[in-house]
């Protein structure tokens, strides 16, 4: 790729492409410059954000000066004068001949394949290949490769593009995909057939520009035409990944990374992507009443009758799950304060980090800027269970050089870092080269994460952040290099929204509340409320719906329009892609019908005076981007880390109530990360 | 009145002119069948009742590749599919919605295994509309009952296909 930096001081070549001529950046490719003149170049190797192979041979150009035959336009820089042809006769008898290279051995089982409909072979060979196949001789055979639960193998209609050869050893760091023998006895495979095992595994399905990699979960279930297409973002961590959900009828069928830049480039997480077949079982789709310990069946009204029975002039609470979009919070906040309660939490295990300036407990570098930093200090997070996505980032800045240190027990990172032990209290007395790196890096970084945020890392980790200065113009550009990560999609929202106490749950469980409206709270520990009516209103029956006494079906982060504000502070929007099943209802409808019956106004009566309500009040949350939270607020002193780091994702792919209720996401814990041998299973 | 008027008057003449016609038409072969018991020949290319055929080996042919019913003007076909047991992709549901169809054939054009066929049968009327939404089951027993006509009429199509 080209470097953005490089351009503005070097020279511009001058090419002409088909008599247009243009000028393009200074280590440009061919295929670039054609794409920059607007031409559109086939091809099946050369991908943007991986390195060149050059080996489908599919984006001959002409070039003069050059030899006189076609040239692999991703590999050839462009340089001065060239003359460049896309629409020569030669061109095009040289992408025929390609293509009908390729498909000698490309099995044309089409209409069987999953790749059928949104194929770069099918749609090429129609627009670049010839009529008919010349070819009558046995076409190639290979065997299945078994890839793991989520990527279904069929290998014989593989190219030999090796993106995804590029991709593991590139961008995810791990050396699993591989390419064996030469010529056309080559094979891709997994080294000794085991599943691939890394968090972003699945993104290979979407880079094999044919049906060779498919995923499994959808295997044969629909095609491309037949999918209504949401864009949406996701929730299973707190990168706030652009999403596409892909939803036929009210059930949706997978979900794909949508390009951005700034968060998510165009990767995702296999558990983003895959745990949305949660999204159909377990699901609370009617209310329930718990009678005589058990929970029964029941109607809104009864359910509304005894909240209100229950509210009357006694204290409420509310707390905010982990999922949950900025417009239910704010309703649910609107309610409280109709019935007079401040009793907001949102930390739901019991975390109490000073919230005053939300400068202090952000994402400050934001995810495409730590790239360029050049030594970043990690306290207590797991990255590549707590943010895959960040961990690539983190890949990128190691390979330019950063130095990369982590406080907390050891994780295999990918790439180059230096572990400081398991105890926070290091933070007070780091090791000499560690400060002196830190303190030298034109452009440092802290990474608090949960585990570090637990162990009272906070306060440390900002005192070293003013002592390093790591608030400083370099070039010019304002560099921020503290930063907070979150587990939960719905946090910094949350913390927008001021669902936080000063000593966090713990001053909830203290007022002891006489209804305990719980949105979604997977996490709480329920038995510190004993005394309290627990309503919980949320999708899927996991942790918080076994211990309330009252169930109100809500909506699932796919069955509702909302906004999210990921960790670094983004503000986004997601729209709906399906309907809620059964009785369940969008969240902030459940809000705005209780506070009917409890005879208070909340101010809105539509989706729209909802968003126009909380806009008003927090005019952050109403416009895409990053918010500005202002300078970094100064460290607490009295607080001292300490104790060994414990990282609180015990499960990448079991993190949240719809992960776990997924039947995917289940597998890949069992044989992922349990080692169960489900291979023979999947035959 | 003239007179070869009043001649035609008295001897009947357009009386005799009409029997002459039906005479005529009662030596001519008969225009009409004796239908049920007898019936007009069809076309191989008739496109009549659905079917879903099956291999020789009794494996269904549909694969589920769902181009019928992307191509299907009148939304008349709905299919789900997941891989059976054996990994192969096959539908789960396959309902073919009679009362929509428009009879335009472009289903069996687009099938790429000949699964889905329009056959010769042109008496299927029922009695309640919901005889008319076919399910899978209903169509392959019809590709089986049909079979050696739909093969016989693919047959003597192929030259010009």
């Amino acid at each position: 790729m080209v470097s953005v930096d490089a351009q503005a001081e070097t020279e511009m070549p001058t090419v002409t492409v088909d008599g247009t001529e243009i000028e393009v950046p200074d280590g440009a490719t061919v295929l670039q410059a054609c794409e920059l003149a607007g031409k559109e170049i086939p091809r099946f190797c050369y991908h943007e954000r991986l390195s060149i192979a050059g080996n489908c041979r599919m984006c001959l150009v002409e070039v003069k000066p050059g030899p006189p035959k076609p040239q692999a336009s991703c590999a050839l820089p462009a340089t001065q004068g060239q003359e460049i042809r896309t629409d020569s006769e030669m061109v095009k008898k040289a992408r025929e001949g390609v293509m009908e290279f390729l498909l000698i051995n490309h099995p044309l089982d089409c209409p069987i394949c999953d790749q059928g409909g949104e194929c770069d072979l099918q749609d090429q060979s129609v627009a670049y290949g010839r009529g008919g196949s010349r070819y009558h001789e046995n076409k190639r055979a290979v065997t299945e490769k078994y890839m793991g639960p989520l990527i279904k193998t069929i290998m014989t209609r593989c190219i030999h593009c090796t993106r995804c050869v590029r991709f593991s050893e590139e961008v995810a760091g791990v050396d699993e995909i591989g390419a064996l023998y030469r010529g056309e006895d080559m094979q891709i495979t997994t080294y000794l057939e085991h599943a691939a095992k890394h968090e972003l595994s699945a993104n290979v399905i979407d880079l094999c520009p044919v049906g060779a990699l498919t995923s499994r979960p959808y295997a044969y279930e629909a095609r491309p035409w037949e999918l209504k297409k949401t864009l949406g973002i996701d929730v299973s961590d707190a990168m706030g990944s652009n999403i596409r959900i892909d939803a036929r009828g009210r059930e949706v069928l997978r979900v794909l990374p949508r390009n951005n830049d700034d968060v998510n480039e165009e990767w995702l997480s296999d558990k983003a992507r895959w745990q949305v077949d949660g999204l159909a079982r377990r699901r609370l789709d009617r209310v329930w009443i718990r009678r005589d310990g058990k929970l029964q069946p029941a109607s809104w009204d009864e359910a509304f009758g005894m909240i209100a029975a229950a509210a009357r002039g006694a204290s409420v609470a509310a707390v905010a799950g982990d999922l949950l979009d900025c417009e239910t919070m704010f309703a649910a906040r609107r309610l409280m304060t109709a019935l007079g309660s401040d009793l907001l939490e949102s930390r739901q295990t019991g975390m109490s980090y000073p919230v005053g300036n939300l400068a202090g407990v952000n994402f400050n570098t934001t995810f495409a800027g730590i790239e360029t930093a050049d030594a970043v200090l990690v306290v207590g997070s797991h990255l590549r269970w707590e943010a895959p996505l960040l961990n690539v980032r983190l890949r990128k800045a190691a390979k330019r050089g950063a130095k990369i240190f982590i406080v907390g027990p050891y994780w295999d990172t990918t790439y180059a870092a230096e572990f400081l032990g398991d105890d926070a209290s290091i933070l007070h007395d780091l090791p000499d080269h560690v400060a002196a790196a830190m303190q030298s890096a034109a452009r440092p970084a802290i990474v608090v994460g949960a585990g570090g945020l637990v162990a009272g890392a906070h306060g440390p980790a900002l005192a070293l952040a003013h002592a390093w200065n790591v608030v400083r113009d370099v070039d010019g550009v304002r560099w921020n290099g503290f930063n907070v990560l979150h587990m939960a999609a719905a946090r910094m929202g949350a913390l927008m929204l001021g669902f936080a106490r000063p000593r966090g749950i713990a001053d909830l469980a203290q007022a002891a509340p006489a209804v305990l409206l719980s949105l979604g709270a997977d996490e709480v520990d329920y038995t510190r409320f004993t005394g309290a009516l627990k309503v919980y209103v949320g999708h899927h029956g996991d942790k918080g719906a076994a211990a309330a006494d009252i169930i109100l079906p809500g909506s699932a982060y796919t069955e509702k329009a909302g906004t999210y504000v990921s960790t670094e502070g983004r503000v986004q929007f997601a729209d709906k892609a399906a309907f809620a099943p059964g009785d369940a209802r969008e969240d902030w409808t459940i809000l705005r019908a209780l506070a009917d019956a409890l005879g208070v106004s909340v101010g809105f009566d539509s989706f729209e005076q909802l968003r126009s309500a909380m806009i008003a009040e927090i005019p952050g949350l109403g416009v895409d981007g990053l918010v500005d939270f202002g300078p970094l607020p100064a460290a607490e002193s009295a607080e001292r880390a300490g104790g060994t780091i414990v990282y609180p994702v015990k499960d990448f792919y079991l993190t949240n109530p719809i992960a776990r209720a997924s039947a995917t996401m289940q597998r890949c814990s069992a044989e992922l990360l349990h080692g169960e041998n489900l291979a023979e299973a999947a035959e | 009145m003239s007179i070869a008027q009043l001649v035609k008057s008295f001897t009947l003449w357009e009386f005799l002119k009409a029997h002459r016609l039906t005479l005529k038409y009662f030596f001519k072969p008969k225009a009409t069948i004796n239908y049920p018991y007898e019936k007009n020949p069809i076309s191989p290319r008739f496109r009549g009742e659905h079917a879903l055929r099956r291999y020789p080996n009794g494996e269904e042919r549909c694969i589920a590749c769902k181009l019928c019913e992307a191509v299907c003007p009148a939304l008349a076909i709905t299919i789900e599919s997941e891989p059976r047991d054996d990994g192969s992709r096959r539908t789960t549901r396959y309902d073919l919605d009679m009362t929509k169809c428009i009879y335009c054939g472009f289903c069996q054009e687009a099938c790429p295994v000949d699964a889905i066929v329009e056959g010769p049968n042109l008496e299927y009327s029922t009695e309640t509309r919901e005889e008319l939404l076919y399910d899978k089951a209903k169509l392959l027993a019809n590709g089986d009952k049909w079979e050696r006509a739909i093969a016989a009429n693919l047959e003597a199509d192929a030259p010009y296909r």
